[in-house]
């Protein structure tokens, strides 16, 4: 038995029979990751010393029959997430000399939960790119293909997991962060409600968008996870008083009954045929397990590409304001002023993608410019909500692919903004509209000799992340997509 | 272009943001790309609708009472600044 290509669910389970102690798994993940990550570029931090003496308090608490439902099992989260006592770099120049002093609610309640931290995982730049090769510390590679990207901004979470060097990982999703990485390496991956787990320590990119989620190799594992993650935080303003519900027990809910809309939006010219038909074979396995299906239009949702790219850059600039080289982060070398202070630090601190997004931000919410662009967006933004409410009104669930197109190649979409924010044309809706979203392996399409994973995305009503993860389990109950393991890391 | 040179080195103004001379003509470029893009919103049509306030419409900003919670860790938090005396954040002079 390999202890890595096990699940969440199977590693506690082994751990509270005491088959293997959180020690020897430790020691097991941290050299597959010394072995390992550097290849792929996972990881920014290995908290190597911290993860042993996590194990070994989660040991003795197994010993005396004591412990929470994670108690020993170790995890990854995006570097994103503050961690008290760690460098929390959000794979910034601006933030290479941070340590977080405190730690973020989502990292707080998984160590509650008895979870040993592993590390901190690279990322795009401030989670702003989908392929993480805007990172400052360089393009994460995608496990089933060296020379491709495994999708972002959470590419390195999906990279360590997809490896099997964390059995799961933190991921933050603003317009697609969790879902395009986990569809492009074969893993699960949720974006909950926007509200349903808090903010607190997550560094923020577009407050109104971003949400907080988990890349795990199955539907059970982003249950256990959720349910420990979510729920209202008042260090959070947005945080939403909801009661968690028991997403584990909730898994059994069987297909039949199931009314499923096919996003006729979402299957355009920009799909590749091949993930495509993937996909309607997923829905038709759906359907054979006695879900009905039927076709729904979401109209607007085409627009969902440019209102992102008004909204989002909008909050960053004034979310990215904070970093001024005075009270944390880079600062330049001898300013003349503090004008020049500001300037140049935020100049040399910040990459190419996030200067962008932040100067596009800011034109348009500039004076002259706010009606026109911001306010606009906020209206179509508006319609692509009406859309998926009307279609929620017939279907429990709406279906389509995640991505477009299987992992590209490292730098083939760099050089054009606008072609690189088209991978998200079908993820970014969820955001917009505040819905809960998870993306799941689906298939496999070759190139150049290569399997290439597919993944499937499911979007539900508010709230619906019962209903978003039974689905999910059931399917991955009949289908064996979700066990495959990269080449050369089994 | 959309976007004049003028107008790019106006927002890198506006942003605090120092673009190097090298690096300005890419910007002028690829931000008149996206504002193309997004001038596709133009044509849809918005009268009578209301722009999003918040993704879920029965939320309303939470208040709480008006007294201290946190704990002073200004020691702990400036330990990540980059230059500090007494207890004080150290910037350029700003009044000659």
């Amino acid at each position: 038995m390999s202890l890595h290509t096990l699940t969440v669910a199977e590693l506690a389970a082994g751990l509270r029979a005491r088959r293997f102690s959180s020690l020897d798994l430790t020691l097991h993940f941290l050299g597959r990751i010394e072995r390992l990550a550097p290849q792929l570029n996972a990881f920014v931090t290995v908290t190597a010393d911290r993860a042993l003496a996590d194990a070994r308090a989660a040991d003795e608490q197994l010993a005396r029959g004591e412990g929470g439902p994670l108690t020993g099992v170790p995890i990854a989260h995006k570097d994103i997430f503050c961690t008290d006592g760690i460098l929390t770099t959000c794979a910034s120049k601006m933030l290479s000399n941070f340590v977080a002093p405190y730690d973020a609610t989502v990292v707080e309640r998984w160590r509650a939960a008895g979870t040993v931290l592993l590390g901190k995982t690279n990322m795009d730049e401030f989670a702003m790119g989908s392929s993480n090769e805007t990172s400052f510390y360089g393009p994460v590679r995608n496990p089933w293909d060296p020379l491709r990207v495994p999708g972002g901004s959470s590419g390195g979470s999906a990279a360590a997991v997809s490896a099997c060097l964390a059995p799961a990982a933190s991921g933050t999703d603003t317009g697609g962060s969790i879902r395009q990485p986990a569809a492009l390496t074969s893993l699960t991956g949720l974006k909950p409600t926007y509200g349903r787990v808090s903010r607190y320590g997550m560094i923020a990119f577009a407050s109104s968008l971003d949400q907080g989620g988990v890349l795990t190799r199955s539907a059970e594992d982003a249950a256990l996870l959720l349910k420990l993650m979510a729920g209202f935080d008042r260090r959070d303003s947005t945080s939403v008083d909801v009661p968690v519900p028991d997403y584990v027990a909730e898994l059994v809910r069987p297909l039949a009954g199931l009314r499923v809309g096919v996003i006729r939006e979402f299957f355009d010219k920009g799909l590749e045929p091949g993930v495509g038909t993937l996909v309607q074979d997923a829905i038709e396995a759906l359907r054979l397990q006695g879900a009905t299906v039927r076709e729904v239009s979401l109209p607007a949702l085409p627009l969902s590409v440019p209102t992102y790219y008004v909204v989002a850059p909008a909050e960053c600039s004034s979310n990215l304001s904070r970093f001024d080289g005075v009270r944390f982060g880079h600062r330049c070398e001898s300013p003349r002023d503090l004008l020049d202070l500001y300037k140049r630090s935020r100049g040399e601190g910040f990459g190419d993608e996030v200067k962008r997004r932040i100067m596009t931000g800011t034109y348009v919410l500039s004076a002259g410019y706010y009606d026109a662009y911001y306010l606009k967006a906020q209206k179509v933004r508006q319609l692509i909500a009406a859309d998926f409410e009307r279609a929620f009104r017939d279907v429990d669930v709406v279906i389509g692919p995640t991505a477009p197109t299987p992992a590209f190649e490292l730098g083939a979409k760099t050089s054009d903004p606008i072609t690189m924010y088209l991978n998200d044309i079908y993820t970014i809706g969820a955001n917009l509209a505040g819905l809960p979203a998870i993306s799941i392996p689906c298939g496999f399409v070759n190139e150049g000799g290569r399997d290439l994973p597919v993944g499937m995305q499911l979007v539900g009503p508010h709230f619906s992340e019962s209903r978003l993860l039974s689905v999910s389990h059931q399917y991955q109950r009949i289908t064996e997509w979700h066990r495959r393991v990269p080449p050369g890391y089994a | 272009m959309s976007l004049t040179r003028a107008q790019v080195e106006a927002i890198a103004h506006l942003a605090r943001l120092e673009i190097t001379e090298a690096q300005m003509p890419v910007y002028v470029d690829s931000l008149s790309r996206i504002i193309d893009f997004v001038e596709h919103l133009s044509a849809a049509d918005t009268s009578g609708v209301e722009p999003m306030a918040h993704p879920l419409s029965d939320q309303v900003q939470r208040l709480r009472v008006d007294e201290v919670t946190e704990a002073d860790q200004h020691e702990k938090y400036q330990q990540n600044a980059p230059a500090v005396a007494a207890g004080l954040y150290l910037v350029p002079k700003v009044i000659e």
